[in-house]
Order: C-alpha cells, then structure tokens, then sequence
C-alpha cells in the first residue's frame, strides 16, 4: 500500500490478539503506537487515512501500563537506608531487576535513620525516566524520622524525631536536602506538624500520613493542609473505630476538600492485611488504592540476615524477623506478582 | 401452468397497485416512468451512459444474469447474514479486483448487517477474502455529531468492519457530517462515486417504515446524495442510543439518494426480523411508492432481497412458498463459496 504518513513519518506498531487495560476492564483490542505514543487508531484511520508498518502477534497475553512502587525500602541484597558511597549503584541494581516484575517506576524509600544517612545518600540521586535499563526513579520516600514512638513498627527509635519549629529548619537538619524527595511520611498529631505538611506541599512533595496514632480529626486537619496519601492502610495506626475511625477514616470523609483524593497505599500480601480488610476499604474508596510491596533488602535472596536501615532482619523461610523484637512484626518478604491478581 | 415470462408465480401476482407500474410495460403517464432520450437531463454526478438515469426500462447487459429480484429466504438472522457474506465474498472474489480495477461496494449500518460484516471479517482471517481492493462507500451518516461518538456511523463502521479487515484507509468513504458546507460534501460525495466507476453492489437495509439509507417516506425516488431532516420517528427510535435524551440525538443526516443507489449494478437488501415484515410486504408485494422507499428497487434489473422467516409474516403464502421453492437455484449463488486462496 502506498505510504500513509500525514503527521509523521515514524513507522507505526500495531500489537494484535492482546488484551488491553482500558476504562477500568480487560478489553480484546489492538494496541498502536508511533514513536513511543499510543494511537487512537480510529483517528489514524479516518484523518491521516494511516495503516500499521508492522504488526506484532502478542499471543493473547495482556499489555498494561508498569508498576509504579511508591514504597521498597531495597532488594537484592541492597538497603536504601545504608549510607552506601554509592547509592546509585544500587538503586540502578534494583531499578533492573524490579523491572523484571514489571514495576517501570519507583520511589527507593529510607526508613527512619539519623541525619547523617539522609545527608549522605538524598544527594546522589537526580530524579530520572526508566528505560530498558530499569525502572525510573521518581524520588525518595522518606518514611520518618517525624513518626509516633507508639506506632513505629520497625523502625528504630532512638532516630525519631519531633518538629522543634514547625519549618523548614526542621526538615533541613533532619534530611539536608529536599531535591530529591517526592513523598514524605509523617505522624500528623505531632505538634506543629500543619506547618510541616504545608511547607513540603508547596515544594511538590507529597505527604503521606502513616506510623500515627492520629484521630480523625487530626488527619483531616492534615488533608485540609495538603497531605494526600496514608502509608500503608491499617498497619502502624491506630485501628478502625466505630466512634473515631482514625485515619482509616479518610476513606468515607466528608471533609476532604473538593476535587482531591486521598490515596492509600495497601499491602496486599493477605499478611499485613487480611484480605478482608483489603476489600472493605477497596469498596469504600476504590479509586483511592494503591498496591505497595514494601519490599525490603532480603527481596530475591534466599533466608539469611540482611540489614533494614539501623536493624538487623533475619529471614526464615516466607517470614521476616526484626532481630530482637517480637513476632508482630514480623514482614513477609515481597515480591509482586505474588500478590497482584 | 406456466409462469408468466416476468416471473412472478400465477393467480394474479404482482397486485396492480394505484401509484406504479404492475410490470414492465407501456410506460403509463406517470412521472417516475416517463423519460426519453430527449428529456433526459444528467445531474452532476449521475452515469451518464447508454442507460436512462430515471426508473424506466434499463438495459443492462450482463450475461447469464436475469433481470429479477431475488428474495432469498434463510431461515434466521444467522443463515440469512451468513448468505449474505457468501454472496458478497463470492462477487468480490469473482471479479478478481486489482489495483487497476477496484470492486466498489456500498455498505449500510444498524443491526441488521452486524451478523453479515461479522462473517466477512471471519472470510478474511481465513484468508479466504481481501479488502485490499475493495472500496466502500456508505450510505449515510448524522449531522453534527462528534466523529468519535460512539453512535456515529464512522464509529460503527470502524469497530464492526474496518479496523478488523485489509482495507486501505483511502478506499473507505462515509459522508462527512461535520463538513463546512454539508451540500458540497454531498456533491463531492456523488462524485467520489462516479470517479470510482459507480457502485458496483450496493448493500442495504429497511427501516420499519421502509426507508433505505435516511430516505423517509416522501422522499424521492430519483433523489441524489443530500441533507436530511429525520423523521420524528426516527428520533424516537434513536433515543435509546444517547441516553434515551431526545435532546441529544441528530436531527439531520446526510445520505445517498434513492436514485443514487439505483444507479449501482446490483443492488443487495438485508431485512431480518418481524418488525420489518410490514415493510418488506410493503417494498415487494404492493407498488412503487414513495412512502416506501425500499419500493423503487421493484425497477432495478438485479435486486436481492435476502431476509429470514420473521422477515416475511406479512407477505402472501404464495409469495413466500414461490422464492423459499426457487431456493436451489438461489443457493447455486453462494455454493461454492469461492476463495481467493484458488486464485
């Protein structure tokens, strides 16, 4: 057939017998694209009178968009909390093998550590796009040191932290800098936290209420200030109740200024929640789910001890263990297609 | 008793009716039939050739092929579509189009031809069938509504036939309803035609009220590619595609004329269902009538009508007993099916 090209001269791909993501469903349809963006096909046809150059067979497999993990504290023997001289390294490390699960972005996150780890590794690393070399880097989460000494899990206590000014100084003097960051988790009942949020939105960061025990109200308050996001829903806050539903509460609240979301991040392992836990807060606010693995170093490496930042994790079989401390807290190790379905 | 040399069965059919012509005869002073060489005025875009452009007495030679309508009874929807495609797919295959020599093809939308574009597609994933040197040219399309709609017709016509064959974008024509100047698109429409040689086979359906395409009751028989204003029923009808909000669905639409579909060689009629046996009575069994569109076909040499049971609840016993009795011959259509693939 004669060439078709009106608006470009790149050669068209169309990606036939696949399903695609489209509109919520799995849909039987043909996928095109033209240098690395995605045709309607039904204006290529009709305006551009276009056809495809090559078609590619995908054997009824699915084509979806790439995982974006908003929280993986490493992998494959590499601990984002370390102070490593080099970071990069190990972030490119895991950014390849990750892609391997089809996650193409992701936020490397630091668990609470001491400045002088913040100061150390945020520097090294400019957000970048992935590519067939691995996975993105969308910018560290930086899930405390401004956490509940109630609520903090397994991060390590002696490195917590309280707002001394409400400011930047703060944030400052705890992680050096902010250039690289693109999502913070923080306890909102924390005085002078307003502030706080506030001052991190302004800069496009996100913030991330999470390691809480945060009433309602109190996490509203922080919404009303900009917070967007829960760190993962249930686990480290206080539980769902019927006359102060917490944080958990966000999902069914009226007062979330209009036009935004709050978003949840959920471990989905049937571990860290119950499964059933996981489809009530689905059913209340389904557009708000996001998918986390929380992955961590052990990730892809047989049993052994790996590091979690300041502690020492030993892995027994599908469990987690923080040496020393009880077994609640207990982590599975992650790996995704494990639990997405 | 032998049948009269029209064909029709004995026993007084066709029924005379009050407007038109029982069967090709003395034409009697009746507008529709009343030409000669010497009246005869060509519109832009109308075949002027050895043929008369208004419904008289045609003349088209083409050998081994009687001048009759066929009505092809199948038993349902699914036979009736299946006949259809076959036939289609045997007509292209047959007349072996080349880059030189393109089969043009009109095509129509809505429920009824859903199952017949469905086998085609199926004949071409064979490979039994190529759309490579086919052009299309439908019939119609709204006014004023978004190409992208879900309801338009460039929609339907991409996801229930385009975007699953070989065809050459170019080669696909629908009139454009959102053009600047609607009239001019029509004319050209008309004109794409005739640059493309004239329709060589022109599928249709019926509407309940006997419309082809958007020609409504009182359209005319002779009329070209133009504007339409939908009939209120039409509107009703429709509602149910945008929401059942009447305030939502096309008023206008832009179609082939009745006249423009006479002018293809050979014209196909798809009518399922038994909410189209009224019409179909009304298309086959009564005259020429302009408030049953469908009706001019009666003066086309080579018409089929393919439609299924329900479709013919309305017609005489006798008419349905004679076409379902010439079936064999019918079937001699379809059977072999032919293929591109022993080409």
């Amino acid at each position: 057939m004669p060439s078709n090209k009106s608006v470009s001269d790149a050669p068209i791909s169309q990606f036939t017998n696949c399903r695609i993501l489209r509109e919520h469903t799995l849909q039987r349809e043909d996928l095109w694209v033209r240098e690395g963006k995605i045709l309607d096909p039904e204006k290529l046809f009709f305006d551009e009178q276009g056809y495809a150059d090559q078609q590619v067979d995908c054997e009824a497999s699915i084509i979806a968009p790439g995982f974006i993990d908003v929280q993986i504290n490493g992998g494959y023997g590499v601990d984002f909390s370390q102070p490593s001289e080099d970071v990069t390294a190990g972030v490119s490390l895991v950014a390849k093998k990750i892609l391997e699960h089809g996650v193409t972005s992701f936020c490397p996150t630091l668990v609470t550590s001491p400045p002088a780890v913040y100061h150390k590794v945020l520097p090294q690393i400019k957000v970048h796009d992935g590519g067939p070399h691995g996975a993105g880097f969308l910018g560290f989460h930086l899930e405390g040191p401004f956490i509940s000494l109630e609520k903090k899990g397994a991060h390590p206590e002696r490195y917590l932290r309280t707002f001394r000014s409400g400011g930047i100084e703060d944030l400052m003097e705890a992680y050096g800098s902010l250039d690289n960051v693109a999502m913070v988790t923080l306890a909102p009942e924390l005085p002078r936290s307003q502030s706080v949020v506030r001052e991190l939105c302004q800069r496009g960061i996100t913030v991330s209420l999470g390691h809480s025990v945060a009433n309602l109200s109190q996490a509203e308050d922080a919404v009303q200030h900009g917070a967007s996001f829960i760190t993962h829903l249930f686990n480290a806050m206080l539980p769902f109740h019927h006359r102060d539903p917490g944080i958990v509460g966000l999902l069914t609240s009226d007062q979330i200024p209009a036009g935004r979301t709050v978003f949840y991040g959920m471990i989905a392992d049937g571990i860290h929640t119950n499964p059933a836990a996981l489809r009530i807060a689905h059913r209340a606010h389904p557009s708000g789910l996001v998918l986390v693995t929380d992955a961590i170093t052990a990730m892809g490496l047989p049993p052994g001890h790996h590091t979690l930042g300041q502690q020492v994790i030993e892995i027994q079989g599908l469990h987690a263990y923080v040496t020393g401390l009880p077994l609640p807290y207990s982590r599975r190790w992650l790996i995704n297609d494990e639990f997405v379905s | 008793m032998v049948p009269p040399a029209g064909g029709g069965p004995t026993g007084g059919w066709p029924r005379v009716s009050r407007s038109g012509l029982a069967r090709p005869g003395p034409a009697r002073s009746n507008p529709a039939t009343m030409c000669s060489p010497a009246s005869f005025d060509p519109r832009p875009g109308s075949r002027v050739g050895p043929q008369l452009r208004c419904t008289g007495r045609r003349h088209v030679p083409r050998s081994g092929f009687n001048s009759r309508m066929r009505l092809v009874i199948l038993d349902d929807y699914d036979l009736a579509s299946e006949w259809a495609a076959k036939y289609i797919r045997n007509r292209i295959v047959e007349f072996k189009p080349s880059a030189d020599r393109y089969f043009t093809l009109g095509l129509p939308t809505g429920s009824t031809p859903y199952g017949c574009y469905q086998k085609l597609i199926e004949f071409y994933r064979n490979g039994d069938l190529s759309f490579k040197y086919v052009k299309t040219f439908n019939m119609d399309e709204y006014v004023g509504l978004p190409r992208a709609h879900p309801e338009s017709y460039h929609s339907y016509m991409w996801n229930n036939f385009f975007k699953h064959i070989d065809i050459d974008p170019a080669n696909a024509h629908i009139l454009d309803g959102n053009a600047e100047d609607l009239e001019a698109e029509c004319n050209a429409y008309e004109q794409k035609i005739a640059a493309a040689g004239g329709i060589e086979l022109f599928v249709g359906g019926i509407g309940p009220d006997g419309h082809i395409a958007f020609n409504e009751p009182g359209s005319s028989l002779v009329s070209r590619t133009r504007v339409k204003t939908l009939a209120k029923d039409t509107i009703v009808a429709n509602a149910r595609f945008f929401g059942n909000d009447l305030s939502k669905v096309p008023t206008m639409s832009l179609t082939v004329g009745v006249g423009t579909v006479m002018d293809a060689k050979e014209v196909m009629i798809l009518i399922t269902g038994a909410h189209k046996a009224f019409a179909l009575y009304k298309a086959i069994e009564e005259g020429v009538n302009h408030m049953w569109t469908v009706s001019a076909f009666q003066q086309h040499p080579h018409t089929i009508f393919v439609c299924d049971e329900d479709a013919t609840l309305e017609l005489r016993v006798k008419t349905v007993k004679y076409f379902k009795g010439l079936m064999h011959v019918h079937n001699k259509l379809v059977d072999p099916v032919l293929s591109i693939k022993d080409q």
